[in-house]
């Protein structure tokens, strides 16, 4: 190599490492094999010399610019690696910040304890049903085998709007009118609001009950045993312990209570069960043949039984709410600890 | 109804402990509410005789007694009550006793005399809350004997919750013939010898109304002291039952109540004119009652009358003018049954429950009558003497409750109850609760006893053999049943996907009282129709709301008066809506928000919420269904004129409302910032199309923007229509993105910023094609509303 391409490509090399940016770095490129550039110029200065030397200094050229074009790619490579970090040093953001935006709320307790009793009981076919709110006396009460002046009418705090028309008192009535236009076999649930005309600490004038019952051609109380037993074990995700009490509804027979080991206490006994270890969670029965006679269903021929519950109580139970009153407070305090 | 355990066990006493005993009766449907014992702890209390009384010497108030307590030497003991005498027997707390309230007895000087223990008054050993003077021990008490013995202390009073099926259980007899079922054991009733009568005098009775009364005993008992002291044991057993004793006669009749569960009534005799009548009142006939009430009777209401007057509403109260009182010598004692039909509601209509009345309108046993009416002459001579007369009786065969033969189906008990129970398992626990069994080729007819009203029918008796069997005994299957696929209706939303929307753009829900206050639900909702309960439990809660935003509002208030100044609510619920003579019940979702647009949040300046914010949240709404509602500007009592929309469905049915909450509602309800307010209709909400398919188009799609000038009053709704009106193929959406006013506009006319999105199934449109459409469609803008290209 002569001296001169040597010094030649010595400063194009020390230009090189001058460039800080990419944008240096592309005029020196060019400086040196643009059109004008000074290799491209020796290059050209070859067509002046003899054939035979042409060869033997175009190779050398070219090593040259070889030499040259690899170190712009290493320098390059190296620029965009310093550009890069730059960059990511520059766009560092403190990811403890808390993120933008509408923000997510939740639902009432209430909804999702119903919820949770609906997907429990959908996962065996039962159908989610619901009926008015205000109803006649007579899906309330009559055709539930509860007459006038029975002292079961009693038990009722109802809310009247007139002799025959009332806030219905349970979700019961919704039986009635799924039995009186639909023929077994029926698996159905019925959630939604019933009124008592009553308000303390531990009543309020509003609340919410599920109703469930399944009819068919062989439904014994070993079934409503099974599924009852079931579901609780289901809803609270723990294997309680579950008893059967003998109890009076007009509208069941045999009737019984359902009581759960407390589970605040594991069946210790504490406050929240009077200490007696058990918990009232649930009314049921086999569906009474009075019941059947008032929606012409042939109790020879078809058996069912029905169970009802409180949803208050039950999410009293699963979230340790203590005071029945917050239900229907509304305060944001409460109802965004179910969020 | 609550009883002594010492009582019970008297008359049945299994070898069982208290707390297995409890258990027993809750298992069998006799639900034990509380035990709690008859008495407060103590001890060291004896029965004591007063022997000798001085007076203090420094003391006028204080005596100085002698008291035996069955010890060699009277006891020294200083005492202060002013009936206290010698001979009086009393409880005498020894030195070393301990006393309620952890009060121990010493040795002690009383003003320098010294004292060996304390002569105790009821109040002071717990069994009342009040006492004057020395509790008075009778005069056979045994001196010396503990006071807990003597009194029964150690007993515990049971409190038993009975379901309105079991009349048979409320008495102390009732409860011990079932505990005896539960053990296996003969109970014998309380053996009843009749008075002979000791004169023979009586008064004539006359039944009219027999089919209420088809049974009525009565008899006179001269000659009663009704001031003599009722026996402690028997003060203490109505005590624990929770009644007062009040005196010999009231406190028998109460006695035989709890012991027999048969309801009785003592006359004063003197206070009779003639015989005794049962009969139907006349109408606007006046009955004063013991509780000085006075009735104004109907001509149906049964009562016990004399010739003449009503002296008593039969089977609920007796009156005060034929009352016994403690002059009282010669008493007429009523012991009758009630027919079951004639009694309920009775107490209810006259707002007077009492213990007579619960039982006779549960069903009292219809043969119980003559042994209870002896049971009770027999006691009121013990305590109070007199002499008996003859019993006088009305029956009348035909109305006595019959209790029919009910046949019992083996099949059918192994359909109900999915068990095989040997056949004398099953005779033993019928015949156990006292009914007659007969053998049939498919099973048993069985008849009940008269106190058992709730055996009617099979499955009465299929349920009180679960009962007896016990029902945890009794097998339990696992699932399942006969199972078929659900259904799974794709045309209507779940409206629990919509209330997860809500959640999910911030909404919190609530869930408020279905009635709310007239004036709130007045000032909402001026021009709807409500209805009002005729009961309710206050004037807050005492119409059906016919929106939801009354309890919204509530429950809003509730929280900004809590520090919150940011509030997103929803509730879905029904209103009830009067219509033309009927009353709708519509299940609604509405929301309600206020405060900031977002959360408050960094990096981002905050923004008030305004009309457009929730309009989206209730657009979102209906995109999960995909109905292109429509927004209409209309006018609601409620909401801001200018800032309340209706949405309507595109058939023209009315979905529901969208506004800003009325200025002067807002100052006057009391909130201090704007409040938007939504509520839609479900029915129409949750209606949705099932998807259908649409072929994709393979040629490129052109946007091309245009700006109008046009007068304020065309909206964007009617620029939107008149385009899609134009019948372009190619036009497949039209998006507005800006509305200007302002500088370069003139006053009155706006300019709205749009983009026309062409496309076309079977070519690339050219730009000529596009122009001529674009040259179309501002012509009809033009025609029809007026407007201008911007240049
Ligand atoms: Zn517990």
């Amino acid at each position: 190599m002569s001296a001169t391409l040597q010094d030649i490509l010595t400063q194009a090399l020390q230009a090189l490492a001058n460039a800080q940016d990419l944008n240096q770095l592309d005029e020196v490129r060019v400086h040196y094999l643009g059109k004008k550039g000074i290799f491209t110029l020796q290059m050209k200065q070859l067509a002046q010399l003899e054939p035979e030397q042409r060869r033997a200094a175009g190779q050398i050229i070219n090593q040259a610019k070889n030499e040259f074009q690899e170190n712009i790619e290493a320098r390059k490579q190296a620029l965009q690696q310093t550009a890069l970090a730059a960059r990511l040093a520059n766009e560092r953001i403190d990811v403890t910040l808390p993120g933008r935006g509408q923000g997510v709320a939740g639902l009432h307790p209430v909804t999702l304890t119903l919820r949770r009793i609906a997907t429990i009981f959908a996962s065996v076919g039962f159908q989610v049903v619901e009926g008015p709110e205000i109803e006649d006396d007579y899906h309330n009460f009559g055709a539930l085998n509860i007459p006038d002046h029975h002292p079961a009418r009693a038990m009722h705090d109802t809310f009247y709007f007139d002799a025959h028309t009332v806030l219905r008192t349970h979700t019961s009535p919704v039986q009635i009118r799924v039995m009186e236009t639909e023929k077994p076999p029926l698996k159905v649930i019925a959630p939604g609001r019933v009124y008592r005309c009553d308000s303390d600490l531990t009543h309020t004038p509003m609340f919410h009950q599920v109703e469930g019952f399944l009819v068919d051609t062989e439904v014994s109380f070993a079934d409503l045993k099974g599924v009852v037993y079931e579901f609780l074990r289901a809803f609270f995700e723990k294997d309680i312990q579950v008893r059967f009490r003998p109890s009076y509804f007009p509208f069941t027979e045999p009737s019984a209570e359902v009581d759960i080991e407390c589970v605040m206490c594991d069946g210790q006994g504490c406050r929240v069960c009077g200490q007696s270890g058990w918990l009232e969670v649930m009314g049921c029965g086999m569906i009474h043949p009075e019941v059947f006679k008032s929606v012409a269903i042939d109790d020879e021929v078809f058996s069912g039984f029905a169970f009802g519950m409180g949803v208050e109580r039950l999410a009293m139970l699963r979230y340790g709410i203590n005071d029945l009153r917050l239900f229907f407070e509304n305060d944001l305090k409460f109802l965004q600890q179910f969020n | 109804m609550q009883i002594s355990e010492a009582w019970l066990r008297e008359l049945i006493n299994p070898a069982i402990a208290t707390t297995e005993l409890v258990e027993q009766l809750t298992m069998a449907g006799l639900e034990v509410d509380s035990v709690t014992p008859a008495a407060a702890e103590f001890s060291g209390v004896v029965v004591g005789e007063v022997l000798a009384v001085t007076q203090h010497p420094d003391a006028d108030r204080l005596r100085v007694c002698s008291v035996g307590t069955g010890d060699a030497a009277p006891l020294q003991i200083v005492c202060g009550a002013s009936n206290v005498r010698v001979g009086l027997k009393i409880p005498a707390a020894l030195v070393g006793a301990l006393l309620p309230g952890n009060f121990k007895i010493k040795k002690s000087k009383l003003r320098g005399v010294e004292s060996f223990g304390m002569l105790c008054s009821e109040q002071e050993l717990g069994l009342a809350g009040t006492a004057e003077g020395l509790m008075e021990l009778a005069a056979d008490a045994p001196v010396g004997r503990d006071i807990r013995d003597y009194l029964s202390l150690n007993d515990a009073i049971i409190e038993v919750d009975l379901t309105p099926n079991r009349a048979d259980c409320l008495s102390v007899e009732g409860i011990a013939r079932e505990i005896a079922v539960l053990n296996r054991m003969d109970y014998r009733p309380i053996s009843v010898e009749p008075t002979v009568p000791g004169h023979d005098d009586s008064l004539a009775v006359t039944v009219s109304a027999t089919e209420a009364c088809p049974r009525y005993l009565g008899r006179l008992i001269k000659g009663v002291n009704n001031q003599a002291q009722t026996p402690l044991w028997l003060q203490e057993r109505l005590r624990r039952s929770g009644l007062r004793s009040l005196s010999p006669v009231v406190d028998v009749t109460n006695y035989v109540l709890l012991e027999m569960g048969q309801p009785l009534h003592a006359f004063d005799a003197a206070k009779l004119t003639g015989g005794i009548q049962v009969r139907r009142s006349r109408k606007d006939e006046k009955l004063n009652l013991l509780n000085d009430q006075t009735l104004t009777l109907d001509g149906d209401a049964l009562v016990i009358a004399d010739e003449r007057q009503a002296l008593a509403l039969a089977g609920v109260m007796g009156g005060s003018d034929s009352a016994v009182a403690d002059a009282t010598q010669d008493i007429f004692l009523e012991c009758a049954f009630f027919s079951p039909a004639t009694m309920m509601g009775v107490a209810r209509r006259f707002g007077l429950h009492t213990d007579s009345s619960h039982r006779f309108e549960r069903g009292v046993d219809p043969f119980l009558q003559k042994r209870a009416l002896e049971r009770a002459t027999q006691l009121i001579l013990d305590i109070a003497g007199g002499s008996a007369g003859p019993v006088a009786e009305v029956l009348t065969e035909a109305e006595i409750p019959q209790r029919k033969a009910v046949l019992l189906r083996l099949q059918r008990i192994k359909k109900i109850l999915a068990v095989s129970l040997p056949a004398e398992q099953i005779t033993a626990i019928f015949q156990r609760l006292g009914m007659a069994v007969e053998t049939q080729t498919e099973g048993w007819l069985v008849t009940p006893p008269g106190f058992r009203f709730d055996i009617a029918i099979e499955a009465d008796l299929i349920e009180e053999l679960a009962r007896i069997h016990g029902y945890n005994k009794l097998p339990q299957s696992s699932l399942l049943m006969r199972s078929e696929l659900s259904k799974a209706p794709e045309a209507l939303l779940d409206i629990e996907r919509a209330k997860d929307l809500l959640v999910d753009k911030g909404y919190q829900e609530a869930i408020t009282y279905s009635f709310v206050d007239e004036a709130l639900q007045t000032a909402v909702a001026p021009n709807d129709l409500f209805i009002k309960l005729q009961n309710p439990i206050s004037s807050e809660l005492a119409v059906m709301r016919t929106t939801l935003w009354c309890g919204l509002l509530q429950a809003a208030l509730h929280n900004t008066h809590r520090q919150h100044s940011r509030v997103r609510l929803f509730e879905a619920g029904m209103r009830f809506v009067r219509e033309e003579g009927i009353t709708h019940q519509q299940k609604m979702l509405a929301g309600l928000a206020l405060g900031g647009a977002y959360p408050e949040q960094w990096g981002e300046s905050s923004r008030r919420l305004d009309f457009f914010d929730i309009k989206a949240d209730v657009e979102a709404l209906f995109a999960l269904t995909g109905t292109p509602v429509r927004f209409e500007a209309a006018l609601h009592p409620a909401l801001h004129p200018g800032q309340s929309a209706r949405i309507n469905t595109p058939t023209g049915d009315k979905v529901g409302w969208l506004g800003m909450l009325h200025p002067s509602l807002e100052k006057q309800l009391g909130f201090d910032t704007n409040v938007f307010l939504f509520e839609l209709d479900q029915a129409l909400l949750l209606q949705k199309q099932i998807p259908s398919f649409n072929p994709l188009s393979r040629f490129p799609s052109v946007r091309r923007d245009m700006a109008l000038l046009v007068d304020e009053n065309v909206s964007a709704d009617a620029i939107v229509d008149c385009i899609k009106s134009c019948g372009e193929q190619a036009l497949r959406d039209v998006l507005i993105f800006d509305v200007y006013r302002g500088p370069g506009v003139d006053p009155g006319i706006k300019s709205i910023a749009l983009g026309l999105v062409l496309q076309d199934f079977s070519q690339t449109l050219t730009d000529s094609q596009i122009d001529a459409i674009f040259t179309r469609v501002l012509a009809a803008l033009a025609a029809k509303t007026h407007a201008k290209l911007r240049d």
